[in-house]
């Protein structure tokens, strides 16, 4: 059961990750994505986080993929965008090093075996609910959430500068 | 094994009366909402369809249903035949984890008693929260695939709205977190059990609407503009834009929006409910009766908003909600936490 609902999602999350990518239109790219967010918060409930899952569907596919297409329409993205040309040869050879790279990573992961390790024991009763997850940030993770947050602040008062200026 | 069975048995019910009394509020919430803005405006409101044209909305379905389903020519057609769904599914979806009566038995019927909610989970506030966030796809979706400038225009106007107020919404229910100290809508029922002192004097039930009225009225105030309803009802401004998003939209496809509608209302209500009226809770124990009558109060409100209220200009509307709501949600969380910690600290 288990595996059939990871293999499902994880198939869900891998084909619309690549339809992200093949699409001619920015909004179905944009479409793709969320379908991908949300396979990946169904990964997150097979791994009993159901914090990080309704944080997931309320921040990444709820918000951010919210603004992302509002982006889009208010830019008018035309919509039969041609981002790709056959003579442009400069691409294909970066697009190929990257895939080589990439491709490399792969094999030397499949290799070596990384991320192979003993089978993990089940999650300890109370893992990955909103108490056990929120002790944690406040007390093991307090300042790299600390550090992220004033980050995020930094974000937020130079994104209204930058607006502002551009008003005056 | 039978217990199993029986377990499914009694889950597949409930899920059926809620999806069942889902789409019956949907069509009378209409016919409610008719009767008493005719009411307000001295008129009289649906009176030749049945007794106090109370079958006015079966008539409404049944027309609905056999109307020709038109799409129009350039639509972007897979996005246009799935924007309605995204729409509807949302807004049933959200209903969930609504906690609406304790347990019962059914008058004894039952051999064990049966808990009154759908699934009771860890972090019920920000599962509703998270899927009535996706709720707003449909409509953008179906502004953009119509191609058709005031679906479009309707479609933007509701994404920027419902993720400005969006904020505001959840900042204000961090009150009430802070005071529970759980997401799990049960435990927040079962916190607002028994009588409190308000103000020390006045005998009141322990709602947090009493604990928490600044952040209940940001929370009412943020679900009238999450539900696009009047005065915040822009997106589909028929004076200016038609009918907004779903102008190009006939037949039952527009019929699925105006459903997703009036069920979000019902839930935003429900929500209002559970988190600052005590949900179910009344004098004599939880029942769905008290759920009920207080989600119909709640629903009467938004009903005399639209009648008693003229529509907020695009401007007005934003800076009401980030130059207005938000800061007041951010002071209203402040001081619940800082109340809480010194609470905390001599207790």
């Amino acid at each position: 059961m288990e595996l059939a609902l990871f293999a499902g999602l994880a198939a869900v999350a891998a084909v619309s990750g690549l339809l992200v990518i093949v699409q001619r239109q920015a909004i179905y790219s944009a479409l793709f994505l969320i379908l991908t967010m949300g396979a990946l918060a169904g990964l997150y409930i097979l791994l009993e986080a159901h914090f990080v899952w309704a944080v997931q569907l309320l921040v990444y596919a709820g918000a951010i993929m919210v603004l992302f297409l509002f982006v889009i329409m208010l830019l008018n993205v035309p919509r039969e965008g041609v981002f790709w040309r056959p003579d442009d040869l400069r691409r294909i050879l970066l697009a190929g090093l990257l895939a080589l790279i990439l491709a490399g990573e792969l094999i030397l992961a499949l290799v070596f075996r990384v991320g192979e390790s003993a089978p993990t024991a089940p999650a300890p009763p109370g893992f990955g609910t909103t108490e056990s997850v929120g002790r944690l940030l406040f007390t093991e993770y307090l300042l790299p959430v600390e550090i992220t947050s004033v980050i995020l602040l930094v974000a937020v008062v130079g994104a209204m500068v930058l607006a502002k200026k551009h008003g005056e | 094994m039978s217990l199993l069975i029986e377990s499914l048995i009694v889950m597949l019910v409930k899920i059926g009366v809620v999806f069942a009394t889902l789409l019956f509020v949907a069509a009378y919430l209409v016919w409610l909402e008719r009767k008493v803005i005719a009411r307000i405006q001295v008129r009289w409101g649906p009176t030749r369809v049945g007794p106090f044209g109370l079958l006015q909305p079966v008539a409404d379905g049944i027309k609905l249903f056999f109307k020709e389903d038109l799409i129009p020519a350039r639509v972007d057609r897979a996005l246009f035949l799935l924007a309605p769904a995204v729409s509807i599914i949302p807004a049933f979806l959200a209903f969930a984890v609504m906690p609406f009566g304790g347990t019962t038995t059914l008058f004894g019927l039952l051999p064990r008693p049966v808990p009154l909610h759908l699934a009771d989970i860890d972090v019920g506030v920000l599962y509703v929260f998270g899927i009535t966030s996706l709720g707003v796809y449909g409509i953008f979706l179906a502004g953009w695939s119509s191609n058709n400038k005031y679906s479009l225009l309707g479609g933007m106007r509701a994404s920027a709205q419902m993720i400005s107020y969006e904020l505001s919404m959840s900042l204000s229910v961090v009150g009430v977190l802070l005071l529970v100290g759980s997401l799990r809508l049960t435990e927040i029922v079962r916190a607002q059990e028994g009588i409190a002192w308000w103000l020390g004097v006045l005998p009141v039930p322990n709602w947090l609407v009493f604990s928490q009225p600044l952040a209940f009225g940001i929370f009412f105030t943020c679900a009238l503009a999450e539900t696009n309803r009047a005065p915040f009802d822009l997106p589909e401004a028929e004076t200016e834009l038609v009918a907004g998003f779903h102008s190009e939209y006939s037949s039952m496809k527009f019929a699925m929006f105006f459903m997703a509608e009036y069920i979000n209302m019902a839930t935003a209500a429900a929500m209002a409910t559970t988190l600052f009226l005590g949900g179910p809770l009344g004098p004599l124990g939880p029942s769905p009766v008290w759920f009920v009558a207080k989600v119909l109060l709640l629903l009467f409100v938004f009903i005399w908003f639209r009648a008693s209220l003229p529509r907020f200009r695009y401007d007005q509307l934003m800076a009401f909600g980030w130059k207005r709501l938000l800061p007041l949600a951010f002071a209203n969380t402040i001081v619940t936490a800082l109340a809480a910690a010194i609470a905390g600290a001599g207790g």
